[in-house]
């Protein structure tokens, strides 16, 4: 169905900004709307606000940046998945389909079995990400054959296997007591440590890894036809694949690195963001970073609201997309619109 | 300018599928490519392209060997159209088409207002301007024939390539893509396609190069080459010809 731009953007950011009010008003120490805007506007106007230290406290030192981390991972993962369902011509591709995850996954859990600092951890994650995905990249290249992308997907599949059986021999070698429930909780994601000095290493790669993409958006669109039909086209899609293969690696290495491993998100939301403005990558990109920054939001503020634990995220994304997913396969039929 | 091949071998890294192959095609001319299944067909169209390097020989545009030309610069001079396809995404028409600009645009840039006036142009041209926002997954198998015809021609191309282009279409549209190849030419495009039905090439083609297990069986004006010994021949099988007395049209039968 050919719907506007604009309305389908709108609704974006309505989500966005409900989802930013949602997350800052609610939760153990409630927020009303008044004391928000005040806080928020005179912190942009750089003076000290009139509520009491508290709220402001609760508003700038604790929801803030975790609101802030909430919308980069959501608009990062979702980015970085509506770049690989078009690459990868499947709409049923989620960005860690190459191993970013598994090899963010590797890196983060052996930091924690050697005791390192969360620093020296998320570095391991974000490496571990990167060096996966280049891993794949390579041994898919070198495999070549008829079917490029194909081959890189099955590579993806069988890596990130081995990545899998990595991850699992140094649980089964980790303290049950003192590390194995940090594995866990981060192999599930959580942005409740999520602080000011995250942010700075979030933002980085996420913002130039979707600046390339944003860029990159009408070519794209061509990049999601047939391999050869690309390049008749006139697009050598050998570098323009690197090109947005490691875009998306970047946005989706920095994303795990923060929050840990949030499943769902980068297969649901680019589904609905193209639900809202159709297949276009011109709209469509905006649109999934937006949408994934507000959903992520709600996912969050649940997590931490639902019950008297933080529920990891991505328990919550599965328990959320499961149901999703199915009604999509049901209602969407044989086509993707 | 001339599209040609000399001398070509043609095939994959593992296996040869022709050899021997000498093909031309001039601006304002239609080539049909004939032959049995698996005889090659499509392989000689993928490197005619320049997407599947010559096992021997070359390929030229012109004075130009083919494999000096950047993928963008072929773009501009060749077009080929596909078999048509469900695609994977619901783009719009429009979408499809503006796709045939690509050439004409750098990596980061977005459609021109001049980019949208070729697009629509060409919807225009073919007819097909009311489809423009429709999704291209939701049209006919026929429209979407002319939707790829429209994108070629949006390359602005001195030559257009099509793979089968009237496969699995109805007799009614089969003849519209015939007439729009004719018309291509009339316009000053080389058009090289292949077909399963010798009556297409009599019908859309000025020449006729029918081809046999990787090899050139005869090459010619259509009148010539298509004849009922010929065509038995190239797929070794009993072919009925029947004319219309009264206007001299003359058709194939699979016997």
């Amino acid at each position: 169905m050919p719907r506007s731009f604009a309305t389908g953007l709108l609704i974006a950011i309505a989500v966005l900004v409900a989802g930013l009010l949602f997350a800052f008003m609610v939760g153990r120490y409630p927020v009303d709307i008044g004391d928000l805007f005040t806080v928020l506007a005179a912190k942009i106007a750089g003076q000290s606000a009139s509520v009491s230290p508290a709220a402001e406290s609760v508003i700038l030192q604790v929801r803030g940046p975790r609101v802030l981390a909430a919308v980069l991972v959501g608009g990062a993962l979702a980015v970085a998945g509506t770049a690989f369902q078009g690459l990868f011509r499947n709409p049923l591709v989620s960005p860690d389909i190459l191993g970013a995850s598994s090899g963010a996954a590797l890196g983060a859990v052996l930091g924690i079995y050697f005791s390192l600092g969360i620093l020296a951890i998320q570095t391991l994650a974000f490496a571990g990400g990167l060096f996966a995905v280049a891993a794949v990249y390579l041994i898919g290249s070198a495999v070549g054959g008829r079917d490029p992308i194909l081959v890189l997907v099955l590579t993806g599949v069988v890596i990130g296997a081995l990545l899998g059986a990595g991850v699992g021999l140094v649980k089964y070698l980790a303290d049950p007591y003192n590390q194995l429930p940090a594995m866990t909780f981060w192999l599930l994601g959580s942005l409740a440590a999520a602080s000011p000095a995250d942010l700075v290493p979030l933002f980085g790669p996420v913002a130039l890894g979707t600046a390339v993409l944003v860029a990159m958006r009408w070519r794209m669109n061509v990049m999601s036809l047939p391999d050869e039909e690309a390049r008749a086209l006139g697009i050598s899609t050998i570098p323009v694949r690197i090109a947005i293969v490691a875009a998306a690696t970047l946005t989706t290495s920095a994303s795990v690195a923060t929050a840990g491993i949030i499943g769902w998100v980068g297969l649901v939301v680019p589904h609905l963001a193209r639900s809202l403005v159709g297949p276009d990558f011109a709209r469509l990109l905006p649109t999934a970073a937006i949408l994934g920054g507000g959903f992520l939001l709600f996912i969050d503020t649940l997590a931490r609201t639902l019950a008297p634990v933080e529920i990891p995220l991505g328990i919550l994304t599965a328990v959320v997309g499961t149901p999703f997913f199915i009604w999509l396969l049901t209602s969407m039929q044989r086509t993707w619109s | 300018m001339i599209l040609s091949g000399r001398a070509l071998s043609i095939g994959y890294p593992d296996r040869v599928v022709g050899r021997d192959l000498d093909v031309a095609l001039e601006q304002g001319e239609v080539l049909a490519l004939l032959g049995p299944n698996g005889c090659g067909k499509t392989t000689l169209l993928r490197t005619l392209l320049g997407l599947l390097p010559p096992k021997a020989g070359e390929v030229h545009l012109g004075d130009a060997a083919l494999t000096a030309l950047s993928l963008r610069d072929r773009a501009r001079r060749i077009a080929y159209v596909p078999q048509s396809h469900v695609a994977t995404f619901a783009f719009p028409v429009e979408t499809v088409v503006l796709m045939g600009r690509t050439a004409h645009s750098g990596l980061f840039s977005r459609p021109s207002a001049h980019d949208r006036m070729v697009a629509a142009a060409s919807l225009e041209r073919f007819g097909i301007a009311a489809l423009a926002q429709r999704p291209y997954t939701m049209i006919s198998g026929g429209e979407r024939q002319l939707v790829l015809l429209a994108r070629a021609l949006a390359q602005e191309p001195q030559f257009v390539v099509l793979d089968e282009p009237t496969a699995s279409l109805d007799f009614g549209n089969q003849g519209k893509v015939m007439r729009e190849i004719r018309t291509l030419a009339a316009s000053g495009h080389g058009v090289l396609f292949t077909t399963h039905d010798p009556n297409h090439a009599r019908r859309a083609a000025d020449r006729a190069f029918l081809m046999r297990a990787g090899e050139r069986l005869a090459v010619g004006p259509v009148a010539e080459v298509l004849t009922r010994e010929r065509l038995e021949d190239l797929y070794r099988a009993p072919i009925d010809v029947v004319a219309d007395a009264a206007t001299g049209v003359s058709a194939f039968l699979p016997g």
